[in-house]
This record gives structure tokens, sequence and C-alpha cells, in this order.
């Protein structure tokens, strides 16, 4: 931060340098390792479902020996089934999404593409991702109870999650779920709020918000989304935590039987969570959808060859985004109960949204247009975020028509959407991200043609895998339903759920490549000898690979012109960094 | 303006996208067209408004997946990166901007009126006053089906009343409750006539699906919803539970005959009361 700070200071131990450090790279990384851990326990978590859902009756020996109460006789228990959609969702939307992309990539890169020197407050940052990796060891823990996994799904609605006889899972189960979730929501207004301040403050000299890459104005409108969220959730979660331990009704009403036994509630209302927990979770939506499109559009451009297409749009059509997202978390309960008035009213907002959400793919497809593409992985995840966003983004025009989501919400339609938009689509961007900085965090590149077979795979894949849930969610078939085949209805279509699962072990197996070489490239990786090795313009590709502490030795890079300057006819690169003076140019 | 500086070099890495971008179109053109696997048999008469609803959004948003997807693949393939130029340096338009988001703002306002006509004749309209009314209860893991008989009333439900064998407490002292029929799992209405159902759960959220009559509603502990639908075709058909209800929610199942005529209804009515 300081210069005299980065003067004085002396090389720390391993520990400090690595474990408890407050330097942003570090926690940076931290988050991305802890959250890739957390995503091969969610993904794990899903390839289970999926044979489960392919082939219903089908016996798993090696599973009975290794979850002998879980898959009792040999064939999985339905409440073990509903635990891992609970688990698989919660950790996917909280502990990889959320966490990859702001604890992540916005530690990491918020410092570096201001020319700041750490973050504005450097222990706050740690302590965020000190809470945020307790957060994962206790929803880690709710795997393993006794009396069984939270069985509330990842939205937890009450009264099912208030009541912990309403299922097996739902005591101590679900009790961990709502302190992980607590915990979880701490650590994201500590991190939120160290973003923002850093994002509005540090930016180094001549680095305006008009000129700032568009990942940065991503990251500071999902920190502020997220200041917004998630105290509420963290309040709901709380309200949820008074109703099942300490004998308060804010969630349940009077007259519940449950399992025959009258309960001891009364005066609360289960649609009270759903408004406290969307009201929250549908800013998440785009918590996690903003950063993967401001970091999809600067590399784009930067494969590109071309600067993106109308960045001030770019930029309003996030703001938009964001205080759009604010009102239209109904939709997601059209059939709740909810007075179909509002329905209305929730119909208007979110088809209102779709529109800032239109104008940044036209401005994408403007940006490809007339370029000069340079396939690296990056490109390619990049290029594969744009088609996974739109194929996604579509589907949920009919979920935000309330009329046609009275069928189809809670199908396997809403699965395909929000998987499409919200985690293939991010998953993408995230990927995009890793391999194109992946040079800067440890000063080699992953290897290229493993990436590229990485991302095949990956795309056709996740194309084969949620794009058939659309037809069979139109046909009916329930979320969360742990054997479709009980339904006559469902039958027929019962091949597409075998081709969806076959397809999810592909997707499954070939991310085992991109570990693999993630892995092995930090160690043995082609060193990353230039500083700027994809000729891009930002301030990050200044400093050295990776950066010492302090960022930017000796002095801060100044700023002198926006990151999109690519291919200016009447420059000698097709590249001119953000630190190139304006008046250099002008002689030319 | 679009490739001032020529066209880009055809790479192996950009065809090879596009042409899976153009097996994705393909693909996606034959499932929403050919229908092989599509909505269940459609049994009751605003299914119809709400099937034509999702035809008219799969029209629009069918167009603008392939011409996007289209146009992103075909950029893909032709604008690889050449040693010899550059990217065409354009970054504004503010025309073409003004253009596409007023066209998308005109396209999606046209949807939200279309859509909004099915919800107000579904949720806005007046109810018929003819119904058959159903009761009917959701808990884990059943329905059950409680009609009011020949009276024409239903009797008193208590909780405190609730046994194993009367599941929704019914008061059978009750003078207008001792013809009520209570059925479990099972559910009878007659064809072409508006039913209307008030739909309780006991315990959790449950949610009412029929998939064939397009009917979805959460049944809600505390809440009493009403909604109503007229079936159309005769036959058989399943009720199941749509939201996480618990270890069991996959089992939660029941069936529907729409019987032919308010003769065969009545008749079954007779039946059910024996019992």
């Amino acid at each position: 931060m300081s210069e005299s700070h980065v003067a004085t200071h002396h090389e720390l131990g391993f520990v400090r340098k690595y474990i408890f450090s407050t330097d942003h790279k570090v926690i940076g990384v931290q988050y991305m390792i802890t959250a890739m851990f957390m995503a091969i326990i969610g993904g794990l978590l899903s390839m289970l479902m999926r044979y489960q859902l392919a082939w219903p009756q089908a016996l798993s020996p090696m599973m009975a020996k290794l979850f002998p109460i879980s898959y009792n006789g040999g064939v999985m228990a339905p409440e073990f089934y509903i635990s891992l959609v609970t688990m698989h969702g919660t950790i996917m939307v909280f502990f990889l999404f959320t966490a990859v992309l702001t604890g992540g990539f916005g530690n990491f890169l918020i410092p570096l593409q201001i020319g700041a020197r750490d973050m504005a407050f450097p222990f706050l940052n740690a302590l965020s991702y000190w809470v945020f990796l307790l957060s994962c060891i206790v929803i880690f823990a709710a795997l393993f109870v006794a009396s069984g996994a939270p069985m509330g799904g990842w939205t937890a609605y009450a009264p099912l999650s208030a009541i912990p006889s309403a299922a097996p899972g739902q005591a101590t189960g679900m009790t961990l779920w709502i302190t992980a979730i607590a915990l979880f929501a701490v650590s994201g207004l500590m991190g939120g709020l160290n973003y923002i301040t850093t994002i509005l403050t540090m930016r180094t000299k001549g680095l305006s918000m008009m000129r700032l890459p568009l990942t940065q104005w991503s990251l500071l409108i999902t920190s502020i989304l997220g200041l917004l969220a998630f105290p509420v959730l963290l309040g709901a979660g709380i309200l949820l935590l008074f109703d099942r331990m300490g004998g308060t009704s804010f969630f349940v009403p009077a007259g519940i039987i449950m399992n025959q036994v009258p309960l001891d509630h009364s005066g609360g209302h289960p649609l009270l969570w759903q408004h406290l927990f969307w009201f929250f979770g549908h800013p998440e939506v785009y918590i996690v959808v903003l950063p993967a499109m401001g970091m999809a559009s600067d590399i784009l451009s930067t494969f590109c060859r071309k600067p993106i297409f109308s960045y001030r749009m770019m930029v309003y059509s996030m703001v938009a985004i964001a205080v759009l997202s604010f009102i239209v978390w109904g939709h997601h309960m059209f059939v709740s109960g909810m007075n179909p008035f509002l329905g209305s009213v929730f119909t208007l907002t979110t088809l209102l949204i779709a529109v800032p959400s239109a104008v940044k793919t036209f401005n994408w497809l403007g940006t490809v247009w007339g370029a000069r593409i340079r396939f690296t992985p990056a490109a390619l995840f990049a290029l594969g975020f744009i088609s996974m966003f739109v194929s996604g983004g579509l589907s949920g025009i009919f979920l935000g028509t309330s009329a046609a989501d009275i069928q189809l919400q809670d199908t396997y339609f809403v699965v395909a959407h929000f998987h499409l938009v919200m985690a293939i689509a991010p998953l993408f961007a995230a990927f995009a991200g890793l391999y194109f900085w992946f040079p800067k965090m440890f000063g080699r590149f992953m290897n290229n043609t493993l990436g590229k077979i990485h991302f095949w795979f990956t795309f056709i894949g996740a194309y084969c895998v949620f794009f058939p849930m659309h037809i069979i969610g139109v046909g009916g078939q329930m979320r969360r339903i742990y054997d479709p085949t009980q339904y006559m209805f469902l039958q027929p279509q019962q091949p597409m759920n075998v081709f969806i699962s076959i397809s999810a072990f592909i997707l499954g197996t070939a991310q085992l490549i991109f570990l693999a070489n993630f892995i092995v490239s930090i160690f043995a990786g082609k060193p990353a000898a230039e500083r700027n090795p994809w000729q891009a313009n930002t301030l990050e590709w200044t400093a050295p690979n990776p950066p010492g502490h302090g960022n930017f030795p000796p002095d801060l890079p100044t700023v002198y012109r926006w990151p999109f300057d690519y291919s200016v006819p009447g420059e000698r690169e097709d590249f001119v960094p953000q630190t190139v003076p304006t008046t250099v140019t002008a002689r030319h | 303006m679009a490739d001032g500086s020529g066209s880009g070099r055809v790479t192996l890495s950009g065809v090879v996208l596009a042409a899976l971008i153009l097996i994705l179109i393909i693909a996606s053109l034959y499932l929403f067209i050919a229908q092989p696997y599509w909505f269940p048999v459609l049994a009751s008469e605003h299914g119809g408004r709400i099937d034509s609803l999702f035809m008219a959004v799969l029209v629009v948003t069918g167009i603008a997946f392939v011409l996007v997807q289209g146009a992103l693949g075909f950029f893909i393939a032709r604008y690889g990166e050449n040693a010899r130029e550059r990217a065409s340096y354009w970054h504004d338009n503010p025309k073409a901007e003004a253009f596409l988001l007023i066209g998308t703002a005109v396209i999606l306002t046209v949807l939200v009126f279309m859509g909004q006509r099915v919800w107000a004749s579904i949720y806005f309209s007046d109810e018929p006053a003819n119904a058959t009314e159903v009761h009917v209860t959701g808990e884990q893991f059943s329905w059950t089906f409680q009609y009011a008989g020949a009276d024409g009333q239903f009797g008193r439900t208590d909780n405190k009343l609730i046994t194993s064998t009367n599941s929704v407490g019914l008061d059978r002292e009750d003078p207008v409750g001792k013809d009520d029929v209570v059925s479990a799992n099972i559910m009878h209405v007659p064809v072409g006539k508006p039913v209307r159902v008030r739909l309780r759960s006991k315990d959790v959220i449950h949610s009412f699906f029929l998939p064939n009559l397009r009917v979805k509603q959460d049944a809600v502990p505390g809440m009493g919803i009403e909604i109503w639908f007229t079936p159309t075709r005769p036959g058989q058909y399943e009720i199941a539970c749509a939201e996480l209800c618990g270890l069991g929610h996959y089992r939660m199942r029941a069936f529907l005959t729409v019987d032919e005529s308010q003769d065969a209804f009545n008749k079954w009515m007779e039946e059910a009361a024996k019992q």
C-alpha cells in the first residue's frame, strides 16, 4: 500500500507468506484452491445423483461398502439422494462459484488491475478467507452427520428446514448447513466491503472509472450486490435457527402435524422464508454471473485483438442488471401461493432484466465480428461462455413468463436453465480466467494442448448434459426426484436420463484433464518469462510473473488510456497497454 | 464496416467450434420441432392456452437462438488470426445499439402482454358457479381428496380429530359431514365441468402437480389456496408432488380419473361413500 511499507518490507517466513498471509494474491490463490477442492466434492456428488437417475434400481456394491447406511441393501436410500441434491447445490453455488469468482479472481485481480499494492484492508481480507475456510469445514462436516446430511435443498424452504423432525437430515445436518451459510455470508461481507473500498479509493494515477477493465466493474458491482444481499440471507438464517432451536415461529404456522404429532408453533409463515431467501437468492445469481461476464469480456477482447464493443453499454447494462436483480425475486414463487397479482409484476421485471442481458450478448457478438481470434484455451472458454450464456438465458424467458412457468416450475426445464446460465457459463469464464491468468499467478503456463482437449470435452459434455434437460423438463420430470421411473408419464423419456448421465460422466472425467494440467503446471509448466505473454493491455501484465509483495516494483504504474486498444490503426503493435502515454501515440 | 481489413484466416479450432455450434443448432431444432419427447397429453381447457404461449415463446426464443448462435459460429469460423492483417478497429455504433435495445425491449414487452393474458385468464377470471369442489390435503407423502357428498356441504374438520384412519380430521358427528367422501390418493372429477380445488398441507410445503392438466400449485401449511380448472379429456392421469418435501418426495404420487360423464362420477362417489 504505502510506499514506505514496501521499501522496508523484509522476507517473510513460509507460514506468514503462504498460509497466514495478508497478501491479496496469496489469499486469492487460497480461495481458488479451497473452492476447487469443494468443486471436486460437489462434482462427485452430482455423479452419484446422475448414476441414480439413469439406473434407479441398480445395485452399487462398491458404494454399499463405502456408505453402508446410505446404501442399505446395495441401493441408494431416498434420503441420501435428497442430501446429495442439497449438498451439491449448496457447495456449487456458494463454495465454488461465489468463492472462486469473487474470492479467488476478485482478490487476485483487483489490486493488480487497478495498480495498487494490496487491498485496502489486508487483514480483513485474510480474515474473510479464514472465515470462508471455516464455513467450508462446517458444510463438509454436514456430510458426515450420523442422523443424515441436510435435506432441505440449497433453497432450504421452511417448514422442511425449520422443523428438525421433518426429515432425517433436518436435525444436526440442517443446523450445520445454516451455520455454514451464516459464516459464508459473514465472510462474503468482509470481502465485499474490502473490494468496494479498494476499487473506489485505490486506483492508480490516471485510472478513471471509465478506464477500468470490465472485470473490475463487474467485481465492484458484484460486491455491492453482495453487501446488500448477504445480510438478508444472514438474517433469514438466524431467524431459521431461532425457529429450530429457540421455539420461535417466524416461518412455521399454527396447526402443523408432523408424523402425526401436532407442533406447538403458531404465527409464522412459510412464504416469509421464500421472500427473504430469494431477495438474497436472485442477486446471488448475478453475484456469480457478473464477474463471469466481466472476465469473459476482457479475455474475449484480448484474444479477439479487438476492442470490446460498446464499453459504455457494457458498464451500464451491468448496473441495470444489478438494480433490477433486487426486484425480480418473485419469479421463483409464481406457484408458491403468493398473490397472483404479484406474479404479473414479477413477470414484467423479469423480462425487463432480459434487456440488459441481451445488450451484453449483442456486444460480445460485436466484439467477435471482424476480430482476429487467437484460439488459446482461454479464448475458447470465453467464446464457450457466450454460447452457454445465450442458451441458458433464452430458456429463462419461458420461466419468466408466469403462465408458462406454471407447467415448467420445479421441473428439469428449470434445472437446465440455471445450470447453463449460472453454473456452466460461469464455469467457462472461470476456466478462461485460470488459463489466462495462470502465468501471472504461478509464473508458468498451463499446457496448451491439454487445455484445448479439456475445452472440447467440456463444451460438448456440458451441452449433452444440460440441453436435453430442457426436453425432459417439458415432459414434466420434476426436480429432486429420487426415482423418475416411479411415474408412468416419465418412463418413456428415461433413455434421455441415461444419455444425460453418460454425458455427465464424460464431462466429469474430462475435468481430471484440467486438474492434472493445473497441478503439474504449477511445478513443471513452461516458465512464463515474459511479463505480458498474451500481449494484453491491462495493468497486471506490467507486473512480474508472479508479482512480488507490493506488486509493482518500484513505482506504481500510471494509466493513460482505456484497456481495449487492440489493433489500433497506425500503431506498431496490435496492442497498446494502458500505461503507454497517449501523446506518444499522437505523434505516430 | 464489418471487415474493413479483409477476412480473417480459417483456423482448425475456429472451424471445429463453429461446427459444434452448428450441430447444437441442428440438434436443438430437431428436439423442439420433431418433438421426440414433449408435453404430457393435454387434458384441460386452460392448458391449451399455456401450451400455445409456450409455443409462442419458443418461436421468438428459437429465432433468437439460431440467429445469435449462428452469428457466433460464423464469426468464430471466419475471423481467425491472420499474420498479415489486424482486426477491425471499431467499438461503438450508437444507432445499431439503440436499434437492438429497443427491438429487444419491444419483443419482450409483447411477450409480457401475451403471457399476462393467459395468466389473467387463469387467475383473474370469474370462477364458474357449478364447479365440482374438492378439498385436497398434502402430507408426507400422500394426497387426500375430500368431497362434500350429496348435500354439497363440507363437514367440519379439526386437527384434534386427526387419526391414522381420519387423515383430515373430519368430524363425522357434524350433520353435513356425514356424507362427505374422503379418498386417499385417488381423485375423480367429471369431464367438461370446472373443478375447484382448495389446497392445504398438514406438514411441509408440497406442490400439487397435474402434468396433463397443466396445473401446479404449492400446498402451503397455514394457507388455504384455491385454484380451478376444467378437465377436457377423460382418462387416467398421474398426480405428482413437485416441491421437495422430504425423503419420500419421489413417491408422493396420486391418481386422477377424469370421468366420462357426471353420472360416472356420481357412481364413483357412491361407491367411495360406502367405504
